[in-house]
């Protein structure tokens, strides 16, 4: 379980906080889904969470302690993140990056025993990039929705209790999309926890248990996705007018963002 | 392919390219040993080595040439696996030892001394203190803008404090007479022509002491090259951890350029050279570029001392010549 308990960052010379007060639990075995527009702190709350933005108040829970007062380490071997934004300066075989995912447990020195292997395979076969690093193909050669997999599969291999990923379906084509998804939702099942920092709104929507909508640092909404997926909201945070239907084929509420006509 | 059969050819691999950095290095060796105003046979060589034999030989070989080509070897050595760390940690394919400062820091150093007129003795130690000082000094400008850890911070420190250093140097050299201006600048080309066993000495320890800091820190850096933010989200502190690896970095940098003077493009060329021949992770990178760094420095000084005898031409524009055609052979790959 990972709580966000009145969190306050307040980035240096920065004209407003960039996260004022949210607070939120993501329960294990329950997908987690952060949402909101550009710049409304999404990505400062993963940070936040991984002690690299500066807490002006408030404090990140992991099973109720604070993460501050735990080790990276200990907190890195139960909560596997891939962040919004890597780039790779030297060239590096697939098999190779996804098995830094086991740096948390091996430390230093430690070599890589069959579980760690175990692990790294399992984790290649759920993200598909098995047959990646199969073909041989490195890292630099990859397409953006395959580079995005392979991050994937590091932090599967990373194990733990806890995932958190921000904005992983970037560049990923529909079923890659959707397969990514149908992950979540199975590791779910596995009683993980998963927070999910996410623009595909209605993809949220489908797969979510409980989505946050942030805006402006606050928490616009929260609740089931019937609860935050609402014109009338979502219309003030976006501030662009749109109407949310229900999905005749699966049930779940979907946004669909209106055009404007504009004056000439 | 089973993966069975897949393990045992990558393990081929491994064990090979291993093979050649060592018998790289130990044919080079045996260069410089050999080769020179009298050239010895591998016998002769063999037979000086354990003091049998003509003894001019022995003196030729034990006296001048195998301090050299030791002190060589360990100059090389320093740059590859100070480059290696900095390339990886700063996430940056032109990262090499003498950023940070290091070099302008102990150019003025040694300048000074020389302008002073102090024993030459003092010389290297000047430009030790002087690269340490110029590597405080940027660490300190980094942390002063609020982001001691910032790669690309800490690197414009090293930049403004270089150039500093540099103008420094000219005001210096502007005003000396002509005797301190050679001698300056032929320290500042980089030479092993002045190579003891007491210099190997305290290099060795500098070597043990920061090269093995940076060994143990290498998984480190493998995590590091993916960025700050995955790192801390694999368990590394990103600030501190670079932090330490440039400080073991800098030490072993000034260690070299106390012992030799700036012997240029290794710390940069080497790292990249060995990462082309298959080194992905940083542990073997770091012992793969000590080898190859060990093997081009001294390669290097055999062209610097045998092409044009008795003169010597500056050791850093060797490495830099001698250099260049392997960087240009592995560009295509890095492209």
């Amino acid at each position: 379980m990972i709580r966000f308990d009145d969190v306050v960052v307040r980035y240096p010379r920065a004209s407003r906080d960039a996260l004022a007060g949210v607070g939120f639990t993501a329960p294990r075995g329950r997908l987690t889904a952060v949402v909101g527009p550009n710049g409304s702190g999404k990505s400062t709350l993963v940070r936040a969470l991984l002690g690299r933005a500066p807490l002006a108040s408030g404090q990140v829970l992991l099973d109720d302690r604070p993460i501050a007062s735990a080790s990276r380490a200990d907190v890195a071997k139960r909560v596997a993140v891939v962040t919004q934004r890597e780039e790779l300066a030297f060239p590096m075989a697939i098999d190779e990056y996804v098995a830094l995912g086991r740096f948390p447990h091996l430390g230093g020195w430690r070599g890589a025993r069959a579980a760690d292997r175990e692990a790294v395979a399992q984790a290649m076969t759920r993200a598909g990039v098995d047959t990646l690093a199969r073909d041989g193909r490195r890292l630099q050669e990859l397409s953006g929705g395959e580079w995005q997999r392979v991050r994937l599969a590091r932090a599967l291999a990373q194990g733990g209790e806890a995932l958190v990923l921000d904005e992983p379906t970037t560049f990923l084509d529909i079923a890659h999309e959707m397969a990514v998804f149908e992950l979540l939702h199975e590791l779910t099942a596995e009683r993980l926890t998963v927070l999910l920092v996410s623009h595909q709104l209605n993809l949220v929507a489908r797969f979510a248990d409980e989505i946050v909508l942030l805006h402006e640092g606050r928490i616009a909404a929260s609740g089931t996705p019937d609860d935050v997926m609402r014109a009338s909201v979502l219309e003030r945070v976006y501030e662009w007018p749109l109407v949310v239907t229900r999905d005749p084929a699966v049930g779940a509420p979907a946004l669909l963002p209106l055009r404007v006509r504009r004056h000439t | 392919m089973s993966t069975r059969g897949a393990g045992r050819a990558q393990h081929a691999r491994t064990t090979s390219r291993w093979l050649v950095l060592v018998l790289l290095l130990i044919v080079a060796l045996l260069l410089a040993v050999a080769l020179g105003t009298i050239t010895l046979s591998p016998a002769a060589v063999w037979n000086a080595l354990f003091e049998r034999g003509d003894p001019a030989a022995i003196t030729v070989v034990q006296v001048l040439r195998l301090p050299r080509a030791v002190l060589a070897a360990l100059i090389g050595a320093g740059l590859g696996i100070s480059g290696a760390a900095l390339q990886g940690t700063m996430r940056n394919p032109l990262a090499e030892p003498y950023l940070l400062g290091v070099s302008g820091g102990a150019a003025v150093g040694a300048v000074m001394a020389v302008a002073l007129g102090l024993s030459l003795t003092l010389v290297p130690i000047a430009a030790f203190v002087g690269a340490i000082v110029a590597v405080v000094i940027a660490f300190f400008v980094a942390h002063a803008a609020g982001t001691g850890g910032d790669a690309r911070i800490l690197l414009m420190a090293g930049v403004v404090v270089g150039a500093f250093a540099n103008s420094v140097i000219m005001l210096v050299l502007g005003t000396a007479p002509s005797n301190v201006f050679r001698d300056a600048m032929w320290w500042m080309m980089g030479s092993v022509a002045a190579a003891t066993w007491t210099q190997s000495g305290w290099l060795v320890g500098y070597l043990v002491l920061g090269g093995g800091a940076l060994l143990l820190w290498a998984r480190q850096i493998d995590v590091l090259a993916l960025g700050d933010d995955t790192a801390a989200a694999l368990g590394v502190d990103p600030d501190r951890a670079a932090r330490r690896i440039y400080g073991a970095a800098a030490l072993v940098a000034a260690a070299t350029v106390s012992a030799a003077g700036l012997v240029g493009f290794v710390g940069l060329v080497v790292p990249h050279i060995v990462r082309g021949i298959g080194f992905q992770r940083h542990r073997p990178l770091l012992v793969g570029s000590a080898l190859a760094g060990a093997s081009l420095v001294v390669l290097a000084d055999v062209v610097a001392r045998t092409i044009r005898p008795p003169a010597e031409l500056p050791l850093g524009a060797v490495t830099a010549i001698v250099g260049v055609p392997f960087f240009l052979s592995r560009l295509r790959r890095l492209a």
